[in-house]
């Protein structure tokens, strides 16, 4: 194995080959390099990013040695990207790192076609005014946005992208798609083959549990004008004829079976989760509709008009006890019939392309096959204007949050960043940035939180004084573990987003340091 | 720098949270200038592992206003460790974790001094765990976090009420990371769950039976695990396996991938064999930054009471979404680790050897090789030879009389206990009552614990 493939040996584990080549495609850029920023793009640059552009425009002054890791002694006085972007290209010479010294909200305000250069943009501790405005940019240059922000014992991440499609989502847990409710005809042929009742102890303990369903399940239909069970003592009754069919105690293919009768009983055809994604308007395709959609078209229409409405078969099976003759053979047949699906799929893609005006090839035969292999567990995500949730966020979700005992810190965190850029906008400073009492700024902070709740329409909903005495207590501090835990949140989302794979986090995360009852709002 | 108000000052954002009175903070709180002081000055956190999660946790408590800190780890540095392990360089391969973790954060942060300890954690005394405030650990393996949380447990002491006195709990605070998920947890002992209270957070790994091996393989695993387990001791008689060796690795590889021509089954790789040989858990930067960063916090409050504690167990996952999730899990109140400790009755006649055998046998024991300490005192000890050879001649002498004749007592003892089937190094607390000894007839079987 070359170098950078063993270096990259436990994320290669995770993301593939494909996953890193994506990453190693990436150019992101930072927006202010406090240590959010920089924690955020030190994972990143661990990982094998492609490029990094860090944007800041102060000086580094003494305070930030005592948060940041990217700066020492000879930085103060220094630009605090150039020192922030040396350390970072120390972490890993294969990452084009560079900077500019330059405040991100005068590059939002006088050159907003700046920002269409990048894949990525990650923009900590900025305040409302400039999300909002560079949220706008992003958009309209379709360039996916996180903003990550610390705050104290608070702070919060999120993700603004019109898109976001997956198709290896990788889920921990995912049924897999035997089809024993729904068997194709040569599955049902290969049972045939078959017998369980042989007389063989060592052949009868070995014949996978996938036959010794779909047989048993055949003898129960026919006992039952043709139909599976469906009532609870049914079901029961299905399994005490299974375990009638053991001849030895100690048959682990039967206890697999007798678990895995569930899929037997199961309802047929696609998830709720598949059927929204096939009835999006998206799948109605048009030339310039992404790669992505045109296959889910082509899905749309494979589930119409074949495979018993079903998702393409993925092919794989699990293991289970048998013998390795049948286990290779089943797998042989499962693959078969994978196979099958994709080619008419693959054939659905070429034809919708060629519909449209564009390539029949455009769409290479491994993402075609990568896509059916992960039909059933497809994803999209779409993300508001932050304008649009701020302005208008679910009242009702708010008030859920609100009420919650656990969770009532979370959104009350959330209301308090938003009054705190309102009492900066106001005051030219954050409440408690400075020394000195707090109380004339809790008592602002107060009225301005009272302004924020009333302008959302959440009038008579209160956040507690303690946590507004928190809030001025912090005083916009920026501490470092706080900030390597959003970086880190914050970075792990980029990685999803850049891979596309896994699934990226909805709403906005609201960090809870107190108790870390954190909580993601969907608002 | 040009702040007049306010001379610039390192801990300039940590003294907001440090300086400022609160009302979300712990019950031992006491804000000013002096707290900010004694954490620098006097408060002495362990970090134990400086691998993925370790090295991130360094430069979180080092920027989190402690300047005394210890980490220990035996590793070496290996190529595989660079894509997170951020303290390392490429010219840094073969060299401790510890030694070099601990240079380059005194490197960036001026003022903090760390001590490494190049060593296995066994190999320590058990009184040097009891000099840190804190324990932090950042480590992959269930053996290892079992003998800490023992160690740590092993100092805490309850008084005649069964309530643990608060000046002997020594806080423990654990992370742990696989790919997307991970989780940090504080351990409060005899006041929260430790580690072993639940212990089924952590099951153990499935293995694949010998006669799916030899007899039916079915995925490449198993024809990886065949020539691994089997075919290497009938190949290499009395010759060990050493999955560090790349020419043993090799050699399991290729035979892996002659079993699965054999029998006809796809997916045998390199990366695959490493990674089953090995049990390689994946990970990234990112998870390790998280769960550190959530552990350093932690630490932070629990030695300054500057916010409330996590109770008391946080699972993070963002392998669909972002799932953060406390749970307060509640202490086994029969713990052999955290308890009160395990009663044994014996008659004032039974020898110290007598007794070390007896602990072979306990049920709730099984402890073999034990080494004896009562009160700081070494009473018998299996290593070194040097202190075995000092402490043998009281094999034959009555515990009572090498427990200076005290009825009751606590006494600490070590050695290896075997669980599903994989021996472990362990450290259990025993309460010892004599039998027949004024004030404590009533005293009936040693069954309980």
């Amino acid at each position: 194995m070359a170098e950078p493939k063993i270096k990259y040996d436990r994320q290669l584990r995770i993301w593939g080959e494909q996953g890193q080549a994506a990453l190693e495609k990436a150019s992101i850029c930072l927006l202010n390099c406090g240590p959010t920023g920089s924690e955020t793009l030190k994972n990143l640059v661990l990982g094998g990013i492609g490029s990094i552009t860090v944007i800041d425009g102060s000086k580094v002054v003494l305070g930030d040695l005592g948060n940041n890791f990217m700066l020492d002694e000879s930085c103060v006085g220094e630009s605090k990207a150039k020192s922030v972007c040396a350390f970072l290209q120390e972490l890993n010479d294969a990452v084009k790192a560079k900077f500019i010294e330059e405040y991100p909200e005068t590059l939002i305000k006088t050159n907003p076609s700046f920002f269409s250069q990048f894949t990525l943009v990650v923009a900590t501790q900025l305040v409302e005014d400039s999300m909002v405005k560079l949220d706008k940019i992003c958009r309209e240059a379709n360039v996916i946005l996180i903003f990550a922000r610390s705050y104290g014992l608070t702070g919060l991440v999120r993700i603004s992208v019109k898109e976001h499609t997956v198709i290896e989502s990788k889920p921990d847990h995912f049924l897999d798609d035997l089809r024993l409710n729904n068997p194709w005809p040569e599955l049902r042929k290969f049972a045939e083959t078959i017998d369980i009742n042989v007389q063989d102890p060592v052949a009868h303990k070995h014949t996978p549990y996938v036959v010794v369903l779909l047989k048993v399940a055949e003898e129960w239909a026919k006992s039952h004008q043709g139909s599976l069970p469906s009532t609870r003592e049914e079901k029961r009754e299905f399994k005490e004829l299974l375990k009638s069919k053991t001849i030895a105690f100690d048959e682990d293919n039967y206890k697999e079976a007798v678990e895995a009768s569930f899929k037997v009983f199961s309802s047929r055809g696609i998830s709720q989760d598949l059927q929204q994604i096939i009835d999006d308007s998206q799948a109605e395709v048009s030339s310039s509709s992404s790669n992505y959609w045109v296959m889910v078209a082509a899905l749309k229409d494979f589930i119409a008009s074949e495979g018993c409405a079903e998702a393409p078969l993925d092919g794989s099976i699990p293991d289970m006890t048998s013998s390795t003759e049948h286990y290779v053979n089943l797998q042989k047949i499962y693959q078969a019939k994978a196979e099958a699906d994709f080619l008419s799929i693959e054939q659905r893609v070429r034809n919708i392309l060629k519909k449209l005006g564009r390539e029949p090839d455009s769409i290479s035969k491994a993402t075609i096959k990568s896509f059916c292999r992960n039909a059933r567990k497809l994803k999209v995500c779409r993300y508001r204007l932050i304008e649009d949730e701020f302005s208008n966020p679910s009242i009702t979700e708010l008030q859920k949050y609100l009420t919650d005992e656990d969770y009532s810190v979370a959104v009350g965190f959330y209301i308090l960043l938003r009054a705190a850029d309102r009492f900066a906008a106001n005051y030219n400073c954050f409440p408690g940035e400075f020394e000195g009492p707090l109380d004339e700024d809790i008592s602002r902070l107060k009225t301005t939180a009272v302004g924020v709740l009333s302008d959302l329409g959440c009038n008579g909903l209160t956040v507690t004084e303690d946590l507004i005495n928190e809030m001025c207590r912090f005083g916009a501090a920026e501490l470092h573990a706080v900030a390597a835990f959003i970086g880190g949140i914050a970075s792990q989302e980029v990685i999803k987003l850049i891979t596309k794979q896994f699934v990226p986090m909805s709403g906005t995360f609201i960090f809870n340091g107190i108790d870390h009852k954190s909580q993601l709002l969907s608002l | 720098m040009a702040d007049f108000v306010a001379p610039p000052s390192r801990s300039r954002d940590l003294d907001k949270l440090l300086l400022r009175t609160g009302n979300l903070v712990g019950s031992n709180f006491e804000p000013g200038a002096e707290l900010r002081d004694d954490l620098q000055e006097y408060a002495r956190i362990l970090v134990v592992g400086a691998g993925g999660l370790g090295c991130e946790l360094l430069k979180d408590l080092a920027l989190s206003g402690f300047k005394n800190i210890d980490v220990i780890d035996m590793d070496r540095i290996e190529v595989t460790n660079l894509n997170r392990q951020f303290l390392f360089r490429v010219e840094d391969v073969g060299k401790p974790k510890a030694e070099v973790a601990a240079k380059r954060v005194m490197e960036r942060v001026s003022g903090v001094n760390i001590v490494p300890h190049f060593c296995r954690i066994e190999d320590k005394e058990i009184p040097f765990y009891n000099d840190f405030n804190i324990i932090v650990l950042g480590l992959d393996s269930i053996e290892a976090r079992s003998y800490i949380n023992s160690v740590a447990c092993s100092f805490l002491e309850y008084d005649s009420d069964d309530k643990p006195r608060e000046e002997t709990i020594k806080p423990m605070v654990d992370g742990g990371t696989e790919g997307f998920k991970g989780h940090a947890r504080v351990i409060m002992p005899g006041v929260t769950p430790c580690f072993e209270c639940t212990i089924w957070l952590f099951p153990p790994q499935v293995k694949f039976p010998l006669c799916t091996l030899a007899e039916t393989p079915r995925t490449a695993a198993h024809c990886i695990e065949y020539a691994h387990l089997i075919k290497w001791d009938e190949v290499h008689s009395g010759k060990a396996f050493d999955p560090d060796d790349p020419e043993h690795m090799k050699w399991v590889y290729d035979e892996a991938i002659k079993r699965a021509e054999l029998f006809g089954i796809p997916g045998v790789t390199y990366s695959l064999t490493q990674g089953v040989v090995k049990n390689i858990i994946p990970a990234i930067a990112s998870t390790n930054a998280i769960i550190s960063a959530a552990c350093a916090l932690e630490t932070l409050k629990i030695a300054s009471g500057c916010s409330k504690t996590l109770a008391n167990y946080l699972t993070y996952n963002g392998v669909a979404g972002l799932h953060i999730k406390v749970t307060e899990f509640v202490k086994d109140k029969d713990c052999l680790v955290c308890g009160p400790g395990v009663l044994i009755e014996l008659d004032a006649s039974v020898t110290l050897e007598k007794f070390i055998n007896l602990l072979e046998d306990h049920p709730k024991l099984l402890l073999s090789k034990a080494s004896v300490s009562h009160r700081g005192k070494n009473l018998y000890m299996q290593a070194p030879p040097v202190l075995e050879e000092m402490t043998r001649s009281n094999l034959s002498l009555p515990l009572y009389e090498l427990m200076d004749k005290v009825a009751k007592d606590t006494i600490h003892v070590t050695g290896t206990t075997s669980k599903d089937g994989k021996k472990t190094s362990c450290l259990r607390k025993l309460r010892v009552v004599f039998k027949a000894i004024d004030g404590v007839t009533d005293m009936d079987t040693a069954g309980g614990a």
